[in-house]
């Protein structure tokens, strides 16, 4: 793994990546299953070869069997079918925690405070009363670990080990952040909403898990406190009863089981802010920018990059020469919309537009699919790549950064057709 | 190490499932009593065998550091060392 390269893509940069056994088990002809004998978890290719260790399909509590990668705190992926759906089942939803005394907040105890330096009149709100003092909205927004994809990172970085499957699709239902912010009155000196959670950490001299947004995205009509998720309340794993949507950027900002919201004159320093979720600056060709937490070096990580994922193919599959397919797939970005998703079926020398599914809004997964008629016998390297309204693509080499962010290199699949 | 005590109680007495249920395996050799201590404490020891094997000594040396300082482990240089040479003898690169 330590002798990878970035020669662009090709077949055999994705063995390499894959390791020695996945190449051992390509060049036999089976299925992707075959390729990670030691173990029957699907894991994305290109994933440290430690993880097939520690890696099991197992269910949390009210959740379908998931991609354990940790137990505590708990990190569970969703398994990549799952993606043939636009709208990700709740209970396939993946999981992401810091700090693993996660209480079971009680809906009937459950209280969001607003308050801070910069709030006129500091508020609480029980969840009935939340429901009720505000209009409700519901948005469909991806939700995505910032981390998603870093096991693909080459060469690979430290951290949770995410593949394809670190973010999700729902319809989300709560109410407008700003409306709530516009109860409490916002004072013009405002600069940040310091957002927390109920979960606390182990030892108290590990920095609880606060998070802040620029004022300007909390008042984004897009930014809201969901209290439903699919039709249903939040299940536990996913912030019951109460979290922040922070539609288009990462989730790290996604505070569950929110408890308060703090809106401050002054710039969060805490270790999550300053210290984690950054990327170098100028890495990446991002529209928003959160000022008040920039340097010279870093910035923190704000939308998602544009990408896409292929959802009912894997590497190594066998297909039928000459017999019609169709590739599904999805693709997503930071809120801008998906304007085209193209593919190629011969390595990237040509491409072409796939057709675009259901429109669930700018801020979901777009799905796609592509029909396609393997023409001869032998290996057919599929790719697909999504472009947004603002014409931002996806990178055919990684950018890379330490701490694996912002993965959308094109993906590769190759196909043997017989 | 009293805190780490108290904590360690009060994760199994909050949950006493998940503390059963993450049993890891970790590769034996010295220093592995150190780790089993002091890793655990916040975190399952599923993360060492997901990062590995592409941290070197080096790396790893970082991670423990950033584990004892950023995140508030308080591991002690002693400690440290023993960890150090386990994690770097069973799962460096």
């Amino acid at each position: 793994m330590t002798t990878d390269h970035r020669a662009g893509i090709d077949r055999r940069r994705f063995l390499t990546r894959a390791g020695a056994g996945a190449a051992t088990a390509f060049i036999a002809g089976p299925s992707l299953r075959t390729a990670l004998a030691d173990s029957d978890v699907p894991l994305t290719p290109g994933t440290p070869g430690g993880l097939a260790s520690v890696a099991r399909l197992e269910a949390l509590p009210g959740k379908k069997p998931l991609i354990k990668l940790s137990y505590r705190p708990p990190n569970y992926e969703t398994p990549l079918q799952y993606f043939n759906d636009v709208l990700t089942p709740n209970d396939a939803f993946f999981v992401r925690y810091h700090l693993a005394n996660i209480p079971e907040v009680s809906a009937a105890e459950w209280r969001l405070k607003i308050a801070g330096d910069a709030v006129e009149r500091p508020a609480e709100y029980d969840l009935a009363a939340l429901k009720s003092s505000f209009e409700q909205v519901e948005l469909v927004a991806v939700c995505q670990c910032s981390g998603n994809r870093r096991g693909l990172s080459v060469p690979h970085v430290q951290g949770v080990e995410w593949g394809y499957g670190a973010m999700g699709n729902a319809r989300w239902r709560g109410v407008r952040l700003k409306d709530v912010l516009a109860k409490s009155g916002v004072k013009k000196e405002a600069l940040e909403v310091w957002l927390n959670g109920a979960e606390t950490p182990i030892v108290d001299t590990t920095p609880d898990f606060v998070k802040s947004i620029p004022v300007w995205k909390a008042l984004d009509e897009n930014t809201i406190i969901a209290f439903e998720m699919n039709g249903q309340p939040l299940p536990h794993y996913n912030g019951f009863p109460a979290r922040l949507i922070v539609a288009g950027w990462t989730g790290t900002y996604w505070t569950k089981h929110i408890t308060n919201v703090d809106v401050n004159t002054k710039a969060l320093t805490n270790f999550w802010m300053a210290a984690a979720y950054r990327v170098p600056t100028g890495k990446f060709p991002l529209v928003d920018h959160f000022v008040s937490q920039e340097n010279a070096a870093s910035t923190p990580i704000t939308e998602m990059v544009v990408n896409s994922l292929m959802t009912n193919v894997q590497d190594g599959q066998r297909i039928k020469s000459g017999r019609p397919m169709t590739v599904k797939g999805i693709a997503w970005d930071g809120g801008y919309g998906i304007q085209l998703v193209e593919v190629s079926t011969d390595s990237g020398k040509s491409w072409r537009p796939a057709e675009l599914g259901q429109n669930l809004g700018r801020y979901s997964f777009r799905p796609w699919s592509y029909r396609f008629t393997p023409p001869r016998p032998g290996t057919h390297a599929v790719m697909a790549k999504a472009t947004n309204r603002i014409g931002a693509s996806q990178t055919f080499v990684l950018n890379f950064n330490p701490a694996g962010y912002h993965n959308n290199v094109v993906q590769l699949v190759n196909l043997v057709a017989a | 190490m009293k805190a780490y005590h108290f904590a360690v109680l009060a994760v199994l007495i909050v949950s006493p499932a998940a503390a059963q249920d993450e049993h890891v395996a970790l590769k034996d050799g010295p220093g592995k009593d150190a780790v089993e201590v002091h890793c655990s404490v916040c975190h399952s020891l599923d993360y060492i065998p997901m990062n590995s094997k592409f941290l070197d000594r080096a790396k790893w040396d970082a991670t423990i550091k950033k584990m004892s300082g950023p995140y508030g482990g308080g591991i002690a240089p002693e400690d440290a060392k023993q960890i150090l040479n386990y994690l770097a003898a069973n799962y460096a690169s």
